[in-house]
């Protein structure tokens, strides 16, 4: 029974900042040995959601239950919560002195059976034997180091907030296969990002905010699922009511914007070969026809503009 | 591993880790060691300072100079430290982790206890290469530079967690020199007219330097002294307490 109990759990949360409401009635769940990944666009209340997880900010009102203890803990379970619990802030949180190893074997020496350092560092491409200090390394490296410091504990959950903003393409690989390796492990990790790459990679479970709340949510699968469509190209407003004829009732034929027709629905191969034979008579060429589904990133855009 | 013995664990390194990022720091070691030194050969080879016609010049300005060591470490060091760790947001990335501010104020505790002891010793080092010699009484000195810290970082804290970190920086050296000229420090408070002789004696600063004049010169402790310390000391912690903050 205990494996069935959320990782996170958060019901109806408000957190104001300076009088404004930044969260606005969040509910969110994220299931144990899950990647959940939160998106939406700058100022939707992402960061102030994870700060507010692990104890940086106070709620409003609202619930928030970490791994089955209702936040804020009393103290006495303060100490086995946090032990299980891994941050990275969005910006900050190192010593800029310090070098790489020392930080990270720092954060180590906070927790019971931490992971080896050296290890967790050179997993990330940092290596562990450098000399240079963090505020002469460049920003993805210091992501890398944050990283490994929200690592380095063995945590349970991990809040990773914005995590390879500032990774080159080989840290985000070294980045997201560590992750897998956790996920696997059985490690639940709550993201922040803007990088749909990240999502589509990582993520069980998505969580779209707007304006503070939760737009939308569901597996990848379930976002992008039901958007299949077949799109072309063509003269500008062209008279479609012969296509519209010939297709089923449950399809949408859009023009948006001019010149460019989408068809969404329930796509089956006779619509496919319904439009395709009316962009044969209509002159419209075949390599302007594509089948497929938007981007996520266009999918988020639309639930948020939509919100 | 025991919880009594995990909490000691992360308090050690948290103190070890404040320690060797402090002596790493060359405008901490600037302010806790060099600036005490040249003040005690200032003190010593000149008469420009009322201190060179005392009863005991050498131990006077000694005195002087452990003093001046004690609020550059405990106070100006400190607030501008934490300052800086709050702003960078380590503190932040702390306070997330199984460290409790008790855990994490008394490394830094003993982090400034560490920097004092070893600016003090270069500062004694300095004063036998000139001539001074310690006396039995002498070491109620060591009582006298363990109070001083305990009455001046808890205010450092209570800076740091009150201001940003640009204006803890100026507030503090501001602060450190003020105490300096006007605290009962560079300009003893017996210098002084009567009425504001008697303020001195009970700042933080006149206490310590009384303390430590007390211990250097009659190889006493100076009673009085020491508990308007331990006075300062209290209410500290508890203004630190109730203000602090890691964010």
């Amino acid at each position: 029974m205990l494996a069935c109990v959320p990782a996170l759990e958060i019901h109806d949360l408000v957190v104001r900042r300076s009088g404004r409401t930044i969260v606005a009635g969040l509910d969110l769940t994220a299931q144990p040995g899950q990647v959940t990944a939160l998106v939406g666009p700058n100022g939707a209340g992402k960061t102030t959601t994870v700060e507010t997880c692990v104890g940086l900010r106070r709620p409003f009102t609202g619930s928030i239950e970490l791994l089955g203890a209702r936040v804020p803990v009393p103290r006495k379970a303060r100490l086995r919560l946090q032990e299980d619990i891994g941050i990275m802030l969005q910006d900050g949180g190192l010593y800029s002195t310090a070098r790489p190893l020392e930080m990270v074997r720092h954060i180590a020496a906070m927790h019971a059976n931490p992971d080896d350092p050296a290890t967790l560092l050179d997993a990330l491409g940092i290596d562990p034997t450098t000399r240079t200090t963090l505020r002469r390394m460049s920003g993805g490296e210091q992501r890398r180091v944050s990283a490994a410091a929200a690592l380095v504990g063995r945590p349970r959950l991990a809040f990773l907030d914005e995590p390879t903003t500032g990774l080159d393409a080989a840290g985000r690989r070294s980045f997201h296969d560590l992750v897998r390796q956790r996920v696997a492990d059985g490690v639940t990790f709550v993201l922040t990002t803007h990088l749909m790459d990240d999502v589509e990679r990582l993520a069980d479970h998505v969580v779209v905010m707007a304006a503070g709340r939760n737009v939308a949510q569901g597996s990848i699968t379930e976002l992008v699922g039901s958007d299949d469509s077949v799109s072309f190209r063509g003269p500008m407003h062209m008279n479609l009511d012969e296509l519209r004829t010939a297709l089923p009732a449950e399809c949408t034929l859009t023009e948006a914007p001019p010149g460019h027709y989408r068809v969404t629905g329930s796509l089956d191969p006779m619509v496919l070969a319904a439009v395709a034979a009316w962009c044969g008579q209509h002159g419209v060429p075949t390599g302007s026809i594509s089948v497929g589904r938007r981007s996520l990133d266009e999918i988020v855009m639309a639930l948020v503009d939509n919100a | 591993m025991s919880a009594a013995s995990a909490s000691a664990h992360r308090t050690r390194s948290q103190a070890l880790w404040e320690t060797r990022l402090l002596l790493r720091n060359g405008e901490q070691l600037l302010l806790t060691i060099i600036i005490p030194v040249v003040l005690l050969l200032v003190l010593t080879l000149t008469d420009v300072l009322p201190q060179a016609t005392a009863p005991d010049p050498l131990a006077t300005s000694l005195a002087t100079v452990l003093a001046v060591s004690v609020i550059s470490s405990a106070f100006t060091s400190l607030a501008i430290a934490t300052g800086f760790e709050r702003r960078s947001g380590a503190l932040r990335l702390l306070s997330t982790t199984p460290l409790s501010p008790v855990e994490l104020l008394t490394g830094k505790a003993l982090a400034t206890v560490a920097v004092t002891i070893v600016s003090s010793a270069v500062v004694v080092a300095s004063a036998l290469l000139v001539g001074w010699r310690p006396t039995p009484g002498s070491a109620w000195a060591m009582v006298s530079l363990v109070v001083g810290v305990a009455a001046w970082a808890p205010w450092g804290l209570v800076l740091a967690g009150a201001l940003r970190a640009e204006a803890v920086l100026a507030v503090a050296n501001g602060a450190f020199l003020a105490f300096l000229l006007f605290g009962g420090i560079v300009i003893p408070a017996s210098a002084l007219p009567a009425a504001l002789a008697t303020i001195v004696e009970v700042l933080p600063s006149g206490a310590l330097v009384n303390s430590l004049t007390a211990a250097l010169t009659d190889g006493v402790l100076d009673v009085t002294a020491t508990v308007i310390l331990a006075g300062w000391s209290a209410l500290g912690v508890l203004v630190a307490a109730r203000t602090f903050r890691w964010t």
